[in-house]
């Protein structure tokens, strides 16, 4: 038994071992899909019909003589062949200038600096509930499937899962904003306040988290549903059950477990959803994240500003598919990285 | 576990598809024929004036005059959620037949090329697939400026990575069976094999693949015009009156919202309930998997 310690961490550092390999390969497609991502985004980016001069005077664009507009297109070098400025938008991004925001009239660093904590915030914690309250309701389910709370819990997932989420986010304000008066409508915080104290962000963040939880729960609780109710007949929780463990041992501790393993896969295919969902969400609750900025940065035909979003987004969710892969691996015994 | 670099495609779980029995299909599909049959007679039946306003009646709620209320214009709302449903299934098909398009060409040629050149479209195809589809929408009507065209193209070029797939591996599955070689041997030209051998067998599952798509394909036409980045404002879409109905709901007036969203629910549901049980037919192992 003293050697089932050291034995136990060897194995799992056996197990990650081919983890350097998996990342080095994994950037070695990254950096060809982001350049093409780019290069894609820069080509609609050169495709619209905005010009870029004309764009930043806005009105003054009427009564600003020809030459100096014809000026600021020199300075920004707008009419030099595309492939020379998309090298000059790529080495700028490298070195960590995205670029000046048209339409907030600040740098995109900026902006990015001042909203993507909001962003992660309202994503995080709507995970954190999604993934707590399907593991458990899942679960559930799955014990006694057929019975009423499996068919009312699938039907309810149903019906949720058709429902967009920014209708579902109106209906919320209607009756517990609006109607109830218990929650703020909208907005970080009170207007009045002038600070961000964390018990008034969290109150107004209340109803935002849970329906954007509540969206993309159907996905997560129908899978742990059938994912449990299959590895309930396995034959390792069939010989827990023979052992005469209790009910609740088996189901969260042996059925549960096996299940968890493709699941959390799921996780990191469905974050892509969730960034969505977070967009909608942050607009219909008038949050000061990043999917709110994203949406007027794209109103205004802000070039700078969306491609810089929409990449930090490709890195963001690349990176998280990176960390799910190696979990799943450090997680199943079975799956060996260095193979 | 021999090839790690891919392994979001190999291992992706199956999402769970709605089972219904045969009461529910039958409601679908009542419901279904109900929604196409207004949509197809309403410019006979009850004509719209897209826009007209009519100021003397603003946000009256739900009566015997208007069913559903009238919104901060005046407007009708449940003659306006007929036409928007209207636009949003015209807008949705059309978009799942363009991304269909894409995908088929994509998928066709990464399953009769092969080699490198599959390899590396497949590896596109992973990537896009994990990108929030939704900011790339937005991210290309933006670029075009919000339009009609630009909507389906927007939904047509983020929604074409399923099908490629599908297309792709049933040409690589239909390449190894017997006929494939007779009809080689027999020396049928790569285009007769393509379009008389392996087309036929391809076109159903691809004829799925396009219906499956159409509910997404309205959601996102909903959602980038709850955005404003969708159909032009005045016209009667789903998306474009929920967001209407926003201004709406925060003076009380919170049936504005409620009937196209309502609307848009229910067919999309009764979309999905059909498709899936096409689905289950075409695919008796998935069937099985599923029946628990």
């Amino acid at each position: 038994m003293t050697a089932a310690g050291p034995v136990r961490g060897a194995r799992r550092s056996r197990r990650l071992a081919g983890a350097g390999a998996v990342i080095r390969r994994r950037l070695l497609v990254a950096v060809p899909v982001l350049a093409a991502t780019s290069a894609g985004m820069f080509a609609l980016g050169a495709a619209s019909p905005i010009d870029p001069a004309q764009q930043y005077a806005g009105a003054a664009a009427f009564t600003t003589s020809e030459e100096n507009l014809a000026q600021i297109r020199a300075n920004w070098g707008v009419d030099d062949p595309l492939p020379v400025q998309y090298a000059r938008w790529v080495g700028n991004l490298l070195q960590g200038d995205l670029g000046w925001s048209t339409s907030r009239h600040e740098p995109v660093t900026a902006v990015l600096a001042a909203r993507a904590g909001w962003t992660l915030l309202l994503v995080g914690a709507a995970l954190v509930l999604v993934l707590l309250a399907s593991l458990l309701l899942g679960t559930l389910a799955a014990y006694r499937r057929g019975g009423w709370f499996d068919r009312a819990l699938r039907a309810s997932a149903y019906a949720v899962q058709s429902m967009p989420v920014f209708w579902l986010g109106l209906a919320a304000i209607a009756v517990f904003a609006l109607s109830l008066g218990w929650l703020p409508a909208g907005g970080l915080t009170d207007i009045t306040t002038t600070g961000t104290d964390p018990a008034d962000v969290a109150r107004h963040l209340i109803l935002p988290v849970t329906v954007l939880a509540l969206s993309q729960a159907p996905w997560f609780v129908l899978f742990i549903r059938d994912a449990v109710a299959d590895s309930l007949r396995d034959d390792h929780v069939l010989a827990a059950r023979a052992r005469g463990l209790p009910g609740r041992t088996v189901l969260f501790g042996h059925a549960l477990r096996t299940a968890l393993l493709p699941f959390l896969t799921l996780v990191g295919t469905h974050l892509p959803e969730l960034v969505g969902g977070a967009v909608l969400v942050e607009t219909v609750f008038s949050l000061p994240g990043l999917g709110a900025v994203t949406v007027q940065a794209a109103l205004g035909s802000d070039f700078p500003l969306l491609a810089a979003t929409t990449l930090a987004t490709t890195v963001v969710v690349l990176t998280a598919n990176l960390l799910t892969d190696l979990g799943y691996a450090a997680a199943d015994p079975r799956v060996r990285l260095d193979d | 576990m021999t090839d790690l670099a891919a392994p979001s495609r190999l291992r992706r779980p199956r999402r769970p598809v709605p089972r219904t029995g045969r009461a529910g299909v039958a409601v679908a599909a009542v419901v279904l024929a109900g929604a196409v049959a207004a949509c197809l007679l309403a410019p006979v039946l009850w004509p719209l004036d897209q826009s007209a306003v009519e100021l003397g009646a603003i946000r009256l709620a739900p009566s015997g005059e208007h069913p559903a209320g009238t919104d901060d214009l005046g407007r009708d709302v449940l003659h306006r959620s007929l036409y928007g449903l209207r636009i949003s299934l015209l807008v949705g098909a059309i978009a799942a037949l363009v991304a269909t398009v894409i995908g088929g060409c994509v998928g066709a040629v990464a399953g009769t090329v092969g080699g490198w050149v599959d390899r590396a479209l497949m590896r596109v195809v992973d990537t896009i697939a994990a990108l929030p589809h939704l900011l790339l929408g937005i991210f290309v009507v933006a670029m075009l400026r919000p339009s009609l065209g630009a909507v389906i193209l927007s939904i047509g070029l983020t929604h074409w990575l399923s099908t490629a797939r599908i297309v792709r591996s049933e040409l690589l599955s239909l390449r190894t069976r017997p006929f494939i070689d007779a009809a080689i041997s027999g020396g049928a030209s790569r285009a007769r094999v393509l379009t008389r051998h392996l087309l036929p067998h391809v076109l159903p599952r691809l004829a799925l693949a396009t219906t499956l798509m159409v509910p997404h394909a309205v959601w996102h036409e909903t959602a980038l015009s709850f955005l404003g980045l969708g159909l032009p404002p005045h016209l009667a879409s789903l998306g474009n009156m929920i967001n209407d109905g926003q201004r709406s709901l925060l003076t009380g007036a919170w049936w504005a919202s409620l009937t196209p969203g309502l609307v848009l629910i229910v067919v999309t549901l009764a979309l999905a309930t059909l498709t899936g049980r096409w689905r289950d037919r075409l695919d008796p192992r998935v069937r099985a998997e599923l029946n628990l």
